[in-house]
This record gives C-alpha cells, sequence and structure tokens, in this order.
C-alpha cells in the first residue's frame, strides 16, 4: 500500500519535472513548423495548424546564419580545446606538486570565475580595437578561454586528485619518464574529467551573448546567440518569429548530439579495479 | 641480480622528525630479506628510499656496485609491487604485464613471449584479455606480480602485498611469492607488519622501531634470541610473556614462585635487583599431562580463562606487576600497536590437557630458555650473541 503509494508519488514528481523542464522545448519546436500567418495570430494553438518546412528552408539558406553557425563552431572548439589542454596540465600540477602559492592560483582561478562578464565588456571593448582584435575570432577564443579555464582547472584537479598517486609511481618505477606516466597512465584515468571539463567549456562558448554581441561588428567573428537578435524580419511591429524558434532548434542539436556523444565517456568509476576492491 | 646494500640511511622530513635513522643492512644477491615493525617504523620509507620513490637525507644506496642515491626510479631498474598493486585500469591485464616492456620500447615478439611466460608461471593465461576492475583481490595480486617478473629486474620490492587478502588467499599467496622467489632465485626486500608472513618468508628478518633498526638476524635466530624487549615481544604468536623478576643465585624469582636458570645465563644478571623475565606461552605445559623428563619448574596458579584450540589450549593467568614493570609494559604494548588491559600470562598447553577455568593448576615452565630483559633499556641481558645476528649498539634517540 504504502509502497505504491511512493511508486505513484515518484511518477507525479517525475512527470511535473519533464514538463516543467521540456514545455519550452516543445514549444519552439513546435513554433518552427509554424508559417507566418500562425505564428501572428492573436491566440496560436500549440501544435501547428499547416505544419511548414519553410522556416528551416529560409534559415539554412541565409547566408549570415550559415557564417555565424561557422564561427560558433569554430570559436567554441577552438576555446575548448586549448582551454583543456591547458586546465589539464594546470590542474595535475595543482594536483601533484607541493609548491607556494597553490591556495592563491586555486583562489584566484575562483576569483575570475564569479567576476560578471558585463563588467569587462567595456575595457575589452577598447583594448581589443587599439590591439586589432575587435571583431576577429581571437578575440573571442581569448575572453572565453579566460572565463573557462577556471571552472575546469577546478574540475580536472579534483578528478586528479582522486587517482591513486601509486599508479603514477607504479610507472615510474616500470621505467616511465614523468611525462610518459602522465601521458600514458595519468590522462587516460582522467578522461571522464577531460570530458566534463570540454562539455562545460563548449556549452559556455557556444552560449555566451554578451561578449560575442559586444566584440563583434560583422558576420565575419559574429556567433549564433548574437546573429540571432539581428533576425527582425521586413516589420518590426512583426517579428519571425517562426524563424528564430527554427534557428534556436538548429544551434540545440549540436549540443545535444555532442552531450551523447561524451555521456558515454563519463563513466563514473572508471578507476575501478586499479586498487584493492 | 645484484645485491642491495644500505648504509647508515637516514630518512628526515622537513618538520626534523627522522622516520628512519642510521639504518645499515646489507641485502646478499638472491636473498629474501623481510623488513617488518609494527605502522610507522619507517619500513615503507626504507623500501621506497631503494626504489627512488622518497629522497634519502643521508647515507648511502648501494646496489650492485652502482650508488644509487639520486638516480630516478626508472633508472634502478627495480621492480616493485604496490600494496594496492596499483594496476592500470584502463589497460588489459595483457597490456599491464607488458606495460614495462612497451616503455623499454621491446619488439613485440618479445613482449609477447615475455607476457606469455609470465602469465603461465601464475596462472593468469585465460584472464589476459581482461581489465583489472574485473577481476578477483588475488588475481589482481599476480597481475601485479606479473607486472614487475617481466622485467627480468635486479631485485623485487614488495610493500606490504598481502595485506588486502583474506586469510585464507594470503596463506596461498605467501607460499606460491616464497616457491617463485627460491625458482627465480632474485634478491627481494619485503615490507609486512605481520609476523607469521616475515618468520615464513624470509631468509632473514630486519625489525625495525620508529626508524631504528632493532635486530637483524634470521627467523630462528630472532624467536631463540630476541636482542630486547620490542622484539622479544613482536615475533611469536601468542606472544611472549613478560613477568618482573628478581634473581637470587640461580633461581629467577616470579610473582606465581622460583623457577630454576642455567648456571651461564645467572651469572649474567647477577645483582641487577628487579628484572623481566621474558617466557614464550610454549616454554609451559600442564604438568598432569607433560610427558617426558621434567627438567623444569613447576608453580600453582589460578586460571582465569581458557581457549581450547583442539591441537592446543591457550590459558590465561593474570597477575599484578609492580609500577615500575607495569609502565615498562604499558610503553611496550603502545609501541607493538597492542591494547591490551591486563597483566596477564599466557600459556600455551597440550590440547590434552583438562584444566578448567578457575581451577588451580599446576603449570610446568622450561627454565633453560627464559630470558631477562632489563626493565630500563629493554636489553635483552641472557641473549647469545653467537646466534642472535646483528643487534646495533643501541643509541641515544633524540627525545
Amino acid at each position: 500500500m504504502n509502497e505504491t503509494r511512493t511508486k505513484i508519488g515518484t511518477w507525479v514528481g517525475f512527470v511535473f519535472i519533464l514538463v516543467w523542464c521540456l514545455l519550452p522545448v516543445v514549444w519552439i519546436i513546435s513554433l518552427s513548423f509554424k508559417g507566418p500567418s500562425e505564428t501572428a495570430a492573436g491566440s496560436p494553438q500549440f501544435l501547428p495548424k499547416e505544419p511548414t518546412l519553410q522556416n528551416y528552408d529560409d534559415i539554412i539558406n541565409n547566408p549570415d546564419f550559415r557564417d555565424s553557425l561557422i564561427n560558433s563552431f569554430g570559436i567554441s572548439a577552438i576555446s575548448t580545446v586549448l582551454s583543456v589542454i591547458l586546465a589539464t596540465l594546470a590542474a595535475y600540477a595543482i594536483a601533484r606538486l607541493e609548491f607556494k602559492g597553490k591556495r592563491l592560483v586555486l583562489s584566484l582561478a575562483l576569483a575570475i570565475a564569479m567576476f560578471p562578464v558585463v563588467a569587462l565588456v567595456g575595457p575589452l571593448f577598447d583594448l581589443w580595437r587599439t590591439l586589432g582584435l575587435f571583431n576577429t575570432w581571437p578575440g573571442l577564443i581569448i575572453p572565453y578561454m579566460s572565463f573557462t579555464l577556471p571552472l575546469a582547472i577546478w574540475t580536472l584537479s579534483a578528478f586528479f586528485r582522486e587517482i591513486p598517486w601509486e599508479m603514477e609511481q607504479a610507472a615510474q618505477v616500470d621505467g616511465a619518464t614523468s611525462w610518459q606516466a602522465f601521458r600514458k597512465v595519468i590522462v587516460p584515468l582522467a578522461a571522464p574529467g577531460v570530458f566534463t571539463a570540454a562539455i562545460l567549456t563548449f556549452f559556455f562558448a557556444w552560449n555566451e551573448f554578451v561578449l560575442a554581441i559586444s566584440l563583434t561588428s560583422t558576420t565575419q567573428s559574429r556567433t549564433v546567440p548574437a546573429q540571432l537578435s539581428f533576425f527582425v524580419g521586413p516589420d518590426p511591429f512583426n517579428p519571425p518569429y517562426g524563424q528564430l524558434a527554427t534557428a534556436s532548434v538548429i544551434v540545440t542539436v549540436p549540443i545535444i548530439i555532442i552531450v551523447l556523444l561524451f555521456q558515454r565517456k563519463i563513466v563514473a568509476g572508471l578507476t575501478s579495479g586499479a586498487v584493492k576492491g | 641480480m645484484a645485491s642491495i646494500e644500505m648504509k647508515n640511511i637516514v630518512k628526515e622530513y622537513g618538520d626534523g622528525f627522522a622516520a628512519v635513522n642510521d639504518v645499515s643492512i646489507d641485502v646478499q644477491d638472491g636473498e629474501f630479506m623481510i623488513l617488518v615493525g609494527p605502522s610507522g617504523c619507517g619500513k615503507s620509507t626504507l623500501l621506497r628510499m631503494i626504489v627512488g620513490l622518497e629522497d634519502i637525507t643521508s647515507g648511502d644506496m648501494m646496489i650492485g656496485d652502482r650508488k644509487v642515491n639520486d638516480l630516478a626510479p626508472r633508472d634502478r631498474n627495480l621492480a616493485m609491487v604496490f600494496q594496492n598493486y596499483a594496476l592500470y585500469p584502463h589497460l588489459t591485464v595483457y597490456e599491464n604485464i607488458a606495460f614495462p616492456l612497451r616503455l623499454a620500447k621491446a619488439p613485440d615478439s618479445e613482449v609477447d613471449e615475455k607476457v606469455r611466460k609470465a602469465s603461465k608461471t601464475l596462472d593468469l593465461d585465460e584472464h589476459l584479455e581482461r581489465k583489472p576492475g574485473n577481476l578477483s583481490g588475488g588475481q589482481r595480486q599476480r597481475v601485479a606480480m606479473g607486472r614487475a617478473i617481466v622485467r627480468e629486474a635486479d631485485a623485487f620490492l614488495f610493500d606490504e602485498p598481502l595485506s588486502n587478502l583474506d586469510a585464507k588467499l594470503r596463506g596461498q599467496m605467501r607460499t606460491e611469492i616464497s616457491r617463485l622467489q627460491k625458482r627465480l632465485g632474485i634478491t627481494t626486500v619485503y615490507v609486512t607488519h605481520d609476523q607469521t608472513e616475515a618468520m615464513t618468508l624470509g631468509d632473514r628478518v630486519a625489525v625495525l622501531k620508529r626508524g631504528i633498526l632493532q635486530q637483524l638476524a634470521t627467523p630462528r635466530e630472532l624467536y631463540e634470541n630476541p636482542g630486547n624487549l620490542f622484539v622479544a615481544g613482536f615475533i611469536g604468536s601468542p606472544p611472549m610473556n613478560f613477568l618482573p623478576a628478581t634473581v637470587e643465585g640461580r633461581q629467577v624469582k616470579l610473582p606465581f614462585g622460583s623457577v630454576e636458570i642455567p648456571r651461564e645465563k645467572a651469572e649474567k644478571v647477577q645483582d641487577k635487583g628487579l628484572l623481566m623475565a621474558g617466557i614464550r606461552p610454549e616454554y609451559f605445559e600442564d604438568a598432569s599431562v607433560k610427558t617426558g623428563p621434567m627438567t623444569g619448574s613447576t608453580f600453582h596458579a589460578t586460571v582465569d580463562v581458557v581457549e581450547w584450540l583442539g591441537n592446543e589450549t591457550y590459558a590465561y593467568i593474570p597477575f599484578e606487576a609492580p609500577p615500575e614493570v607495569e609502565q615498562q609494559l604499558r610503553q611496550l604494548e603502545r609501541d607493538l600497536d597492542g591494547d591490551s588491559m591486563h597483566t596477564q600470562l599466557v600459556v600455551s598447553l597440550d590440547g590434552a590437557s583438562r584444566i578448567k577455568e578457575g581451577e588451580e593448576a599446576e603449570i610446568w615452565v622450561d627454565g633453560s630458555k627464559i630470558h631477562l630483559f632489563d626493565p630500563a633499556s629493554g636489553d635483552n641481558l641472557t641473549v647469545d650473541h653467537d646466534n642472535a645476528g646483528r643487534i646495533p649498539t643501541p643509541r641515544e634517540t633524540p627525545a
């Protein structure tokens, strides 16, 4: 009796959370299949009356959107790779070595992560214009890295700390140099951490808006979130909701694919079996 | 294959704490050397200094004719089995064993041949393609050993390799290690806190306490001629009994009565005042079941608890100790990681003994095997130096 009640309660909660989280997503997907006449209606119904692929056709053939998609991919991927490589090395040093100022490095990293992005926009704008980085890929990659590195370092150093130090010592006794021990034993074991850090970094860069709109001026380096704000359509009183929704769906798909791909790699307990059971 | 020689090795940490203090041990080529002691005695630190994972503060570490103090672990050509095995979980058993060979850039055919040979020796053939995570404790232990033997290293180092296994498996692996070592004839240094492993495996045993070498001798010498209270209490199970004693002529007065000891022992301990007598439980016997010559003494005592194990019986007899002995016994308990509440005599009797709890029994004791210790320094006054291996002359330990 009590058990069934618990079961029912679990399911009710489950459904509630699902609806809460997925309703906006489903709404956007449904919007993306609606024509302009439907989105402009006073009280549009949930499901499209006449489903159309016109929006997808328009968005994919829009050169501005294509350019910004390429920018988004390039900038996110480069910041992710660089950030993860740097963070792996830094986190390893923090986890393994005793050096002066270790706490300082860690707390400074945390402080940077907590720094509001908006406060940096003005100074960066001036600085980038002087240095010629305004409206370029590096102009976005550099601030993205500095905002994602702290998080990546914290995540990774937690992972490194959990790897038994004996693994590395065993490798050294087996004849490995410090670098070989790091590359052949430590990095494979920290893979879940590396992928976690990579996903977090990629998300940040992919979704970032404030810097993307402030430090760019053309589609030469503007990313998708910023480009979307320029989709105003011909009539200022009638924004192209259908197209905006379609663009949102298209930029969400890669994120979902990446998460599904990496999810397999993030297997908890990869180190099980290394030491006594 | 090589000998290992430690000369006055000292390991001092930044705060001045000496984990290993002036230890000199020579391990002969092909010898099985045990480093034993309670936790915190510096045995693992010493082992890690041999392999190069720990810096040496002072002293010389010689492997063969080479001084290796400043060599990196990979340049020392030693193989080590870690306490928690430290297998590489992302590699198969095959690749785990092959790891040292791959690092040495051995050709594939050679790797394969050596790995197969090692896996055959260790009975791992059917597990070669599995990951360490899917193996049992004993199998992981064997993989760790496999990784050591493919190396053809100069020496094997074991850091408490059996402490994570259950009792039955531990016994089997102990025999397995012994057999392997005898067959390969390789110099071996083995760290353990288990005196059974120390006694059964070692050609010689080095007993350490708080970073200082207490005695370096064969297991038999340690058992029969312990150099001091600590070694006497550490080696043997159940441990040696320590009783307050005074000597008059050839008579040793114990809390239960007098026991006669041999003349040569008695001569060494005249006029020393209060001493501590060390008698192993097995030097006692129930006088009623004792057969053979009664060349010892007997005494009467009330037995508190009896544990009958079939082949033998342990009887416990409580006694009161004078404060200075009591204090020394408490200190000894702490040194041995023990936590005994009572001063009591443990006697090991024949399984046929019918002594009951609470009864007064007549107990026979072999007086010729009694050791007498100086309660202040802990030194064994009756030690037979010709059969006691090396007992380093005690230096004043820094307070």
